[in-house]
C-alpha cells in the first residue's frame, strides 16, 4: 500500500510530507526531489523506481503530489487516490497552488490522516467529510446522536451523502453535456465518429432522496418495446446504442447490470452521473465542404462551404473554423458572406469565426493566398480543417426520459421537486481533411 | 487562515521561544505553537528535543490540537521511544472516550507508534475496539491490526487478533469487512503459507455482497482479494464472474481494472464452447476503451495493462484498433505505450490505416517516440506481408528526409525486412548505401554492414564500403565488429579474387589485435573453416537463414500468466514480476493462472490458444543487440540444410522439426548445456530449427550430456527378439534388446555362432537414424568366437550420431562385420530407452507448453486392459522417466499430467485419465513434433503391460 505521500511546491520544496510505512524513510522526500522534479529531461513515466522504491506523481499547475511505495500496490488505485486527494482538497480551499497549500497544511494533514490509513485509501467523499474535518477546528463537543450520524455516514453505505439535509425548494438540475468527434475525408466520407458525453447533476434535495434515472437507451427502449410494441414504433427511431458508460460511486451498479435501470441516492450539490460513449448515428452538426485549388506554384485558392445540419429553430454558436495554410504564405485574401475571417501567420492558419448560425443553413468562405516560392520539395502536407462550435442539443441524440426523485420519510413528492434540463453539444476533434 | 506563516520562522533560537509557547497557559497560543512545530517537521527541521514540551499538550478537548500533537508522535516516538511511554496513558483513556471519532483516532495513532513499549499497551483496547458497537471504529481497528503485525506479527498471532480479524469479514458494516479484507490480504502476504484468508464458497459470497455496497476503495479490496481465490469447478468461476462484471461500469478506473483481473483469472477456468465465455469478452472491450478517456496518468496504467491483455487475449481488442491512435496533446508516455499496442493489433484489416498514422508518428518532435514509431513501420512490413511494399517505401521516404536518428532507425528495419523477404526489395539498397557516413549508432552500423555483407554480390563497391568500416575496427563496438567480420568474410567467399587480402586483415585483427574472446573465437572458426575447406565454409556461412517471425518483444508465457494476475497493480505496469522490484518476503508468492477444469472438455482441457491468435503462439523473438549467441546462430552460422526439408519456422512454428529439436534442447538445457550462456528469454523461433544434425551435433551434443546426468533409474527392458538369423548371416544369429539405466542407453547383444568356423574381427556400425544413435565404443568382443557359442554384450550407445528421420522413426538399421563377410538387419527400438531423466517439467512451464502447442499436435490413444491404479501406474511410468507432474481427480476420474523428454530435446507432455475399475486408460499426448505421439503411446504401453 502507499508508504507516503509528499507534496512538493515547483522548486521541489516539501509542503506537505506524511509517511505511514516505516519501510519509507525521510531520504525518499529527497529522492523524488532529485530524480523527477530536478531531472534534466521531460518526465517520461508518471510511475518511477527508484533504488527500489516507487514514485507515483501527479502534476497540478506547479504543485506536485507523489505517492511513495516499496510494495506491489495498486497502480491505478494510487492514482485514483492522487486524483481524489486533489479533488478534496480542492473542495476545501480552492485552487491547489503553493499559497493554498501552505494556508492549510493542518487542514490537509488532518485530512490525509483521515482518507489513508496506513496507506490504505479510506472514505473520501468530502460530503462526509466536512461533516466532520472543519476549518473552524471542530468543537469535539457533539452529541451522542450527531457523533454516531458522522460515523455511520462515513463508513455506511451511503458514504457520499449526510443525512438531514433540507432545503425549502427541491430543485434539481441535469446537464448533459457532449463533445463530438469527427474525421471526415475531403469527398465528405466519415472516416471516425464518436461522441463521448457526460450527464452533470447539481441536486438539490432534502433527505435522502432515491432517484431514478432514464434515458433513450436503446437496449431499455427495445425490452420495454416488448410489452407495448406501439411504443418502440414512436420512439424506437430516437433511441441510442451507448458503447459504453461509467458511473458515479452512487449508482448501484448490479441494478444497471441486471436491469439496465439507473438508480442511486445523489450526493449533494454538484457531481457527475455518468460519463459515455456512442459510435452509431451520430448527429453531425455541421458538414465543412473544402474546395482547394493550386494555381500555380505560388497560389492556392481555397474555398470552404459549412452547411448547418440541425432543426432550423436551433442556434448553434462560439462557431469557429480553421483552415491551416502553407508555410511560405506570404498573403492571403478573404472574403466571407457571414462572420469575420483573418489570416493569422502566426498559427499558419485562417481563423473564421461565426457568432450564431442557425440549423439548415450554409455559409462559404473562399481566399487567396499567396505563396512565396521555395526550394523545398516537400509537398505540403495539407493539415486538415478543423472546427468548433456550441450547439444546444445532444449529438448522440441522447434524451433525458426522467428523473423520478422519491423520498418516503419526507413530505415532498416528485412533482413538487423543479427539474431543469439542459443539453450541451460540443466540439471535440472535428476535422475534415482537404 | 495563513498558515502560511509557520513556514516561515528561521530566526535563531527558534526552538526555545517554541518551547515557552508550547508551555503557555493560552490555548490558542499552545495551538500556533505545535503549528509552528509541525510545519518545521515537514520542512525536515529536527525538533525533537521539544518532545515533552509536546506530548504535554495532548491532554485537550480541543480535536485539531490533538491530531496534531498526534502527527508529531508518530514522527518523533521512535526517536524517543522513553519518553513516548508518557503518552500511552493518554492514548488508553482516549480509547475509551464516548466519541466514537476520538477513540478511532487513538487506535489509529498508537498503531502508528513503533516503540515496543507501547505496542504493549496497544493490545488491550485494540481488543476492544475490534468489538466497539461503532463500525468506524471496527474500520479502524482492523487495519491498526495490520499496522501491529507489522511491527510485532508474533504478538498479533498470540492475542487472537487473526481470527477477530477473521470475524470481520462477516461484519454488517461493508467497510468494516473491506478493511478487514484489507489488512487480512496484507498480512496473508507475508505468511504465504498459512491459511489466512481461507476463502471458500460462503466467504466468497459475503464478500461479493459487500462489493455491492462499500465504497470504491473498499471494492478494490475486495476485488484484489477475490482474485487471489481459486474457484472449484468453472460454474463456481462462472458464477463469481456475472456477480463481478457490474464493476466494469464503475467510474473509478481502479475498480475496473480489478474487475478485470478477476474476470481475466477466471475465464481461464470457463470453458470456450460456453455462451457465456463469448459474452464475457464481449463486454470486457468497452470499459478498456474508456479507460483511455481518463487522465494521462490513469491511461498510462491502463496501457500498459492493456499491452498484457492484448498479448493473452487478442480477440479482445481486435477491433479497436483506432482507439489506440494517437492524440497530439497526449503526453509522450502515453503515445509510446499507445504505439506498442498499435503494432500488436496490426492486421491486414486495418494496416492501411495503422501505415497512414505510423507515417504521421515519423514527422513528430520527440525523438524516442519517431524512432519508435520508424521501428514500428517496419514491424508492420514483417507482420503484415501485404503491406510489406508500401512499407518499404515509407521508409525511402524517411530516410530522404536525411534526419539522422530516423535514417538510422529505418536502416535497423530495413535490415530485418530484408531477413523476412530476401531478394525482394534489394532496389532499396542503393539509396541506404548513400547514409552510409551518417550512421553512428552501432546498431545502425552493424546493421548495414550485414546488408552489404548479405548483399555483396549485387554492390559493386562492397569490398570499398566494408574495408571503410575496417579502418577504425578497434573503436566499433563489438556488434560491429562481430558483423563487419561476418560480413567480409561472406564478401571473400562471393568474390574470392578480389578480397583475399581484405579478409586475411579482419581475420587478424579480430584474432591477434583483439581481447574479445567472442570475436577471436568467432575469427578462429572463420579463419579454420576457410582454410580447411572452403566449400563447408561457404555452405555455413553463406546457409539460408532461418526466417525471423512476426510477432516481437512478446512477454514469456509464463511471465505473462503471472503478470495477468497482477493487472492494474505495479507488476503490470513493470512488466516485472514483484519479485523484481519489492525487497523482502512481501510479493514474492508465485502467482499463476488458474488450470481450465470441468470433465466434460478434459479431454482437449488446457487449451487456450484463442482463435484470432496467430497460429504460432510461440514467441519467437529477435535476439537483442549484444546477444552473441543469438547472433551468431542466426545469421552466420546457419547450418546446411540435411536430412528432410526445414518447415519454414515462424508460420509453422507448432511443427518444428522433429529432428533437429535444437529448439527444445536450448530451452530446456541452457544453464546446464551452455554453461551461463546469455539467451534472449523465449529464444525459440530464431534458433536454428535444425541445429542438431550437420554442427556434428556440436551444440545438439553439449545438450545432451546434460540429458545424461540424471537420477539412478533403470527403465523397463523388452526380452532379447532375434534380430538377425544364422540362415541370412552365414551362421551369425544375434539377438538384443535395448535398454537405458542411469542415464545411458545400451544395446544389450547375444551373439552365437552357429556355423562351422571360428568368428572373430567384429565391428558395428549404424545407418543414420532419427535420433541420431550412435554406439559409443567399439564392439568388443574379447575372444574369437567359436562354433556354437554366445557371447553376450553390451554396446553403449549415445545419441550423437547423425540424424535422419527414419520410417518408421525408431527404426534402427545396423551392420555388423565379422571376418566372413558384413551384414545388415534393421531392428525397431523402444521410444522409451530416449527418456532423458530430467524429463520432469516445472509445472508452470507444463501449463503454459501444453496451451502453447496447438491443438493439431494432440493426439488420443487408448491404452486397453492394464489393470493398475493411478499410483501404481505413475510409480511404474517414473521408472522409465516419465515424470508425473500433477494428479487430479475430476468425477472420479483420476487424471495424470505427465511429462517426458527426449534426448533430443523434444518434449512430449501427456494427460493419462484413469478410472478405477476400469482397465482401459486414455492417454492425450501434445508434443511439437507430433510425429513421435505414436510410438510414445507404444512406449507408455510395453511399460503399463510389463
Amino acid at each position: 500500500m502507499i508508504g507516503g505521500l509528499f507534496i512538493y511546491n515547483h522548486k521541489g520544496e516539501v509542503l506537505i510530507s506524511r509517511v505511514y510505512r516505516d519501510d519509507i524513510g525521510r531520504n525518499a522526500v529527497d529522492a523524488f526531489r532529485v530524480n523527477v522534479i530536478h531531472a534534466r529531461q521531460q518526465v517520461r513515466s508518471p510511475v518511477t523506481n527508484i533504488a527500489r522504491t516507487s514514485f507515483f506523481h501527479v502534476k497540478r499547475s506547479n504543485i506536485w503530489l507523489a505517492a511513495v511505495t516499496k510494495q506491489n500496490v495498486n497502480a491505478a488505485m494510487v492514482f485514483e487516490f492522487l486524483y481524489k486527494m486533489c479533488d478534496v482538497m480542492a473542495a476545501y480551499f480552492g485552487k491547489i497552488s503553493e499559497e493554498n497549500i501552505k494556508n492549510n497544511f493542518v487542514l490537509i494533514y488532518e485530512l490525509l490522516d483521515e482518507i489513508l490509513d496506513f496507506g490504505y485509501p479510506q472514505n473520501s467523499e468530502t460530503g462526509a467529510l466536512k461533516t466532520f474535518i472543519t476549518q473552524q477546528g471542530i468543537k469535539s463537543q457533539l452529541t451522542k446522536e450527531e457523533q454516531s450520524q458522522i460515523t455511520s455516514q462515513v463508513t455506511g453505505q451511503i458514504g457520499w451523502r449526510r443525512e438531514g439535509i433540507k432545503y425549502r425548494r427541491n430543485e434539481l438540475f441535469l446537464d448533459v453535456l457532449e463533445s463530438v468527434n469527427l474525421l471526415m475525408s475531403p469527398q465528405g466520407q466519415v472516416l471516425s465518429a464518436h461522441v463521448s458525453g457526460r450527464v452533470v447533476m447539481k441536486s438539490y434535495l432534502s433527505g435522502m432522496p432515491e432517484c431514478k434515472f432514464g434515458m433513450n437507451d436503446k437496449i431499455v427502449i427495445e425490452k420495454q418495446g416488448k410489452g407495448t410494441a406501439d411504443e418502440t414504433g414512436k420512439s424506437g427511431k430516437q433511441s441510442i446504442a451507448i458503447d459504453d458508460c461509467t458511473f458515479h460511486q452512487c449508482v448501484r451498479l448490479s441494478k444497471f447490470d441486471s436491469e439496465r435501470s439507473i438508480s442511486f441516492i445523489p450526493p449533494d450539490g454538484e457531481f457527475e452521473l455518468m460519463r459515455y460513449r456512442t459510435t452509431k448515428d451520430i448527429i453531425l452538426p455541421f458538414r465543412v465542404i473544402p474546395l482547394v485549388r493550386e494555381v500555380g506554384r505560388t497560389k492556392l485558392e481555397v474555398k470552404v462551404v459549412i452547411k448547418s445540419n440541425f432543426k432550423p429553430s436551433l442556434l448553434a454558436q462560439k462557431i469557429e473554423v480553421r483552415i491551416p495554410t502553407p508555410l511560405n504564405t506570404s498573403g492571403v485574401q478573404v472574403i466571407c458572406m457571414k462572420g469575420k475571417a483573418k489570416y493569422k501567420a502566426s498559427e499558419n492558419a485562417i481563423v473564421w469565426k461565426i457568432k450564431r448560425m442557425a440549423g439548415m443553413k450554409e455559409s462559404q468562405i473562399s481566399a487567396e493566398i499567396e505563396l512565396l516560392p521555395t526550394n523545398d520539395k516537400k509537398k505540403w502536407a495539407r493539415p486538415p480543417i478543423s472546427m468548433n462550435f456550441e450547439v444546444p442539443f445532444a449529438p448522440s441524440g441522447l434524451k433525458v426520459r426522467y428523473l423520478k426523485v422519491f423520498e418516503p420519510k419526507l413530505n415532498y413528492s416528485d412533482h413538487d421537486v423543479i427539474k431543469w434540463v439542459r443539453y450541451i453539444g460540443r466540439s471535440g476533434i472535428y476535422e475534415t481533411r482537404c | 487562515m495563513t498558515d502560511s506563516k509557520y513556514f516561515t520562522t528561521t530566526k535563531k533560537g527558534e526552538i526555545f521561544e517554541l518551547k515557552a509557547e508550547l508551555n503557555s497557559d493560552k490555548k490558542e497560543k499552545k495551538k500556533e505553537a505545535v503549528k509552528k512545530v509541525i510545519a518545521s517537521m515537514t520542512v525536515g527541521k529536527d525538533v525533537s528535543a521539544l518532545f515533552p514540551d509536546v506530548v504535554n499538550c495532548m491532554q485537550t478537548d480541543n480535536l485539531e490540537l490533538k491530531k496534531l500533537v498526534y502527527l508529531y508522535l508518530m514522527n518523533y516516538a521512535k526517536s524517543q521511544p522513553d519518553m513516548a511511554i508518557m503518552a500511552v496513558n493518554t492514548f488508553v483513556k482516549d480509547c475509551e472516550d464516548p466519541n466514537p471519532l476520538i477513540r478511532a483516532l487513538a487506535v489509529r495513532t498508537m498503531g502508528c507508534i513503533r516503540v515496543d513499549k507501547i505496542t504493549e499497551y496497544l493490545c488491550e483496547p485494540l481488543r476492544k475496539c475490534l468489538k466497539d458497537e461503532d463500525p468506524y471504529v471496527r474500520k479502524t481497528a482492523a487495519v491498526c491490526v495490520a499496522k501491529l503485525h507489522d511491527i510485532n506479527a508474533q504478538l498479533v498471532e498470540d492475542q487472537g487478533f487473526l481470527d477477530t480479524l477473521k470475524d470481520l469479514i462477516s461484519d454488517s458494516n461493508p467497510m468494516v469487512v473491506a478493511n478487514a479484507v484489507a489488512a487480512l490480504s496484507e498480512i496473508a502476504e507475508s505468511h504465504p503459507s498459512s491459511n489466512l484468508l481461507d476463502l471458500n464458497p460462503q466467504s466468497i459470497n459475503k464478500l461479493l455482497t459487500a462489493l455491492n455496497e462499500c465504497t470504491e476503495w473498499g471494492q478494490i479490496f475486495i476485488l484484489d482479494c477475490l482474485a487471489n481465490y481459486m474457484p472449484k469447478d468453472d460454474r463456481e468461476a462462472q458464477s463469481i464472474c456475472e456477480r463481478v462484471t457490474p464493476r466494469l461500469s464503475h467510474a473509478n478506473s481502479a475498480v475496473v481494472l480489478s474487475a478485470v483481473k478477476v474476470l481475466m483469472k477466471f475465464m481461464e477456468m470457463l470453458s470456450k464452447d460456453l455462451d457465456y465465455y463469448s459474452t464475457l469478452l464481449k463486454k470486457l472491450a468497452p470499459p478498456l476503451v474508456t479507460l483511455l478517456s481518463a487522465e494521462p496518468e490513469l491511461q498510462y496504467v491502463a496501457l500498459r495493462n492493456i499491452n498484457l491483455i492484448v498479448q493473452k487475449r487478442p480477440e479482445i481488442l481486435k477491433h479497436e484498433m483506432k482507439v489506440f491512435f494517437v492524440k497530439y496533446n497526449d503526453p509522450i508516455y502515453v503515445k509510446l505505450e499507445k504505439l506498442d499496442i498499435m503494432i500488436r493489433l496490426a492486421s491486414q484489416a486495418n494496416i492501411a490505416q495503422v501505415l497512414a498514422e505510423l507515417k504521421e508518428y515519423a514527422t513528430e518532435v520527440d525523438v524516442d517516440f519517431v524512432r519508435k514509431a520508424v521501428r514500428a513501420i517496419g514491424r508492420c512490413a514483417i507482420k503484415v506481408e501485404q503491406s510489406a511494399e508500401r512499407c518499404v517505401s515509407t521508409l525511402l521516404d524517411l530516410i530522404q528526409t536525411k534526419v539522422n536518428y530516423v535514417v538510422q532507425e529505418a536502416i535497423v528495419v530495413i535490415k530485418d525486412i530484408f531477413r523476412k523477404y530476401p531478394n525482394k526489395y534489394e532496389s532499396v539498397i542503393a539509396t541506404l548505401c548513400e547514409n552510409l557516413d551518417s550512421l553512428d549508432e552501432p546498431e545502425a552500423r552493424a546493421a548495414m554492414i550485414w546488408i552489404v555483407g548479405e548483399y555483396a554480390e549485387r554492390i559493386d563497391n562492397a569490398d570499398e564500403l566494408l574495408e571503410s568500416f575496417l579502418e577504425g575496427f578497434h573503436d566499433e563496438s563489438t556488434q560491429v565488429q562481430l558483423q563487419l567480420l561476418t560480413a567480409i568474410v561472406k564478401l571473400f567467399l562471393k568474390k574470392p579474387t578480389e578480397t583475399q587480402e581484405l579478409v586475411q586483415q579482419v581475420l587478424s585483427l579480430a584474432t591477434q589485435d583483439s581481447d574479445n574472446p567472442d570475436l577471436r573465437d568467432r575469427g578462429y572458426i572463420y579463419w579454420r573453416l576457410l582454410s580447411t575447406d572452403p566449400v563447408a565454409a561457404k555452405e555455413v556461412v553463406l546457409a539460408e537463414k532461418p526466417l525471423i517471425s512476426e510477432e516481437t518483444d512478446l512477454i514469456e508465457p509464463t511471465l505473462l500468466d503471472e503478470l495477468i494476475c497482477y493487472i492494474g497493480t505495479l507488476a503490470s505496469v513493470y512488466h516485472k514480476p514483484p519479485s523484481a522490484f519489492v525487497e523482502g518476503s512481501r510479493g514474492v508468492v508465485h502467482k499463476s493462472l488458474p488450470p481450465r477444469t470441468g470433465s466434460s472438455e478434459s479431454a482437449e482441457s488446457p487449451e487456450t490458444a484463442p482463435t484470432g491468435a496467430p497460429p504460432s503462439e510461440q514467441p519467437a523473438v529477435i535476439p537483442a543487440q549484444g546477444d552473441l549467441l543469438g547472433d551468431l546462430l542466426n545469421l552466420d552460422l546457419g547450418p546446411p540444410v540435411s536430412g528432410p526439408p526445414l518447415t519454414t519456422a515462424p508460420v509453422q512454428m507448432g511443427a518444428v522439426d522433429l529432428l533437429g529439436g535444437g529448439l527444445d534442447s536450448l530451452m530446456g538445457d541452457e544453464s546446464e548445456g551452455m554453461g551461463g550462456a546469455n539467451f534472449a528469454a523465449p529464444p525459440a523461433g530464431t534458433m536454428p530449427a535444425n541445429l542438431g544434425a550437420p554442427l556434428g551435433g556440436g551444440l545438439g551434443d553439449l545438450f545432451d550430456l546434460a540429458g545424461g546426468v540424471g537420477t539412478l533409474s533403470g527403465s523397463y527392458v523388452a526380452p532379447k527378439a532375434v534380430w538377425l538369423p544364422a540362415m541370412k548371416a552365414k551362421g551369425l544369429e544375434i539377438s538384443g534388446t535395448f535398454s537405458r539405466q542411469v542415464g545411458s542407453i545400451s544395446m544389450d547383444l547375444l551373439l552365437t555362432n552357429k556355423a562351422l568356423q571360428v568368428m572373430s574381427d567384429f565391428a558395428i556400425q549404424f545407418n543414420r537414424n532419427s535420433f541420431g544413435l550412435a554406439p559409443a565404443a567399439p564392439l568388443q568382443v574379447h575372444a574369437p568366437l567359436s562354433p556354437n557359442q554366445t557371447v553376450e554384450i553390451s554396446l553403449p550407445l549415445n545419441t550423437v550420431g547423425s540424424v535422419m528421420k527414419m520410417d518408421p522413426l525408431n527404426n534402427l538399421q545396423v551392420a555388423v562385420k565379422n571376418n566372413i563377410d558384413v551384414f545388415y538387419f534393421s531392428t525397431l527400438y523402444p521410444l522409451h530407452i530416449l527418456f532423458v531423466e530430467d524429463g520432469k517439467m516445472e509445472r508452470q512451464m507444463f501449463l503454459a507448453t501444453w496451451k502453447d502447442i496447438p491443438n493439431e499436435n494432440e493426439a488420443q490413444f487408448q491404452i486397453k486392459d492394464c489393470p493398475l491404479n493411478a499410483e501404481a501406474v505413475s510409480s511404474k511410468l517414473q521408472g522409465s522417466n516419465i515424470f508425473t507432474i500433477a494428479k487430479r481427480n475430476v468425477e472420479g476420474q483420476d487424471m495424470l499430467y505427465q511429462s517426458l523428454k527426449l534426448t533430443n530435446g523434444i518434449w512430449v507432455l501427456a494427460e493419462l485419465r484413469v478410472q478405477p475399475g476400469n482397465p482401459t486408460f486414455t492417454l492425450s499426448l501434445k508434443c511439437r513434433a507430433p510425429e513421435v505421439s505414436q510410438h510414445v503411446y507404444q512406449a507408455y504401453e510395453t511399460i503399463l503391460k510389463n
